[in-house]
């Protein structure tokens, strides 16, 4: 554990960079960045959270079932959006023209209009579901095998 | 002898990278694919994305991401896996 003044920076800085993560997440069909960008973000975050407080306080708050259930559950929206266009062929995109997400933009560079995309920001975000609970999990189980412990149930 | 057989193929490995070097596309002006053109022109009505590399990523070519998640999937149950592993192990010895 660090000084005080590192972990009151980091309690104010965290949340600047999960909403960070969340928009590079959020917005993966319009400006550079997606699912596995954004999960990185919002990753680097818990490892500011693990220097800056003890992955004994940190392991609490993360419980591994959590993480597993939110990995899996990442991987298998991604897996079931890839199937559910196999009508047309293996990751069709379905949603275009459909209400949701379906607007198409006009071709050629513009601003860009949330609701476009079809599958792809659904994608997103299921990727970086994935990619959030997976690093998460990662760091750590290193984390605290530096310390002997172990993650908790 | 190693030497001189290194300094060999070092030199042969100098002159395919030099000559690759040279023979490079200038900047900004790759040579032209029908596949290029292909996804440049048709991937914003085809899958509403403005960005057309997230339409490349998650929908030409979602195969890969979903390998790539796999890849991580596995990293991840491997890496918790094998640090469990190792705790039971120094428990019961």
């Amino acid at each position: 554990m660090l000084s005080k003044i590192v972990r009151t920076v980091a309690n104010q800085l965290v949340l600047f960079i999960l909403i960070f993560g969340l928009y590079v997440i959020a917005h993966g069909h319009l400006t550079p960045g997606g699912g596995f960008q954004g999960g990185a973000v919002v990753v680097s975050g818990v490892v500011m959270l693990l220097v800056a407080f003890s992955s004994h306080d940190l392991k609490k708050s993360l419980r591994e079932r959590v993480l597993t259930i939110m990995e899996s559950t990442g991987a298998l929206i991604f897996a079931i959006l890839g199937f559910a266009g196999l009508g047309t062929v293996f990751f069709y995109n379905f949603l275009v023209g459909s209400p949701i997400f379906g607007r198409v933009p006009p071709t050629g560079p513009g601003p860009g209009d949330f609701w476009t995309g079809g599958f792809i920001p659904l994608m997103n975000f299921a990727v970086g579901l994935k990619v959030i609970a997976g690093l998460s999990a990662v760091v750590l189980a290193i984390a605290l095998f530096a310390r002997g412990e172990e993650m908790e149930e | 002898m190693r030497r001189v057989i290194g300094l060999v193929l070092l030199l042969v490995l100098a002159a395919f990278l030099v000559s690759g070097m040279l023979l490079v596309h200038p900047f900004g002006n790759p040579s032209p694919t029908d596949m290029d053109d292909y996804i440049i022109e048709n991937a914003q009505n085809q899958t509403g994305s403005n960005s057309v590399v997230a339409s490349v990523v998650f929908d030409y070519r979602g195969l890969d991401t979903l390998g790539e998640a796999t890849i991580l999937f596995t990293a991840v149950t491997g890496v918790l896996l094998l640090l469990r592993a190792q705790k039971r192990k120094e428990e019961s010895s």
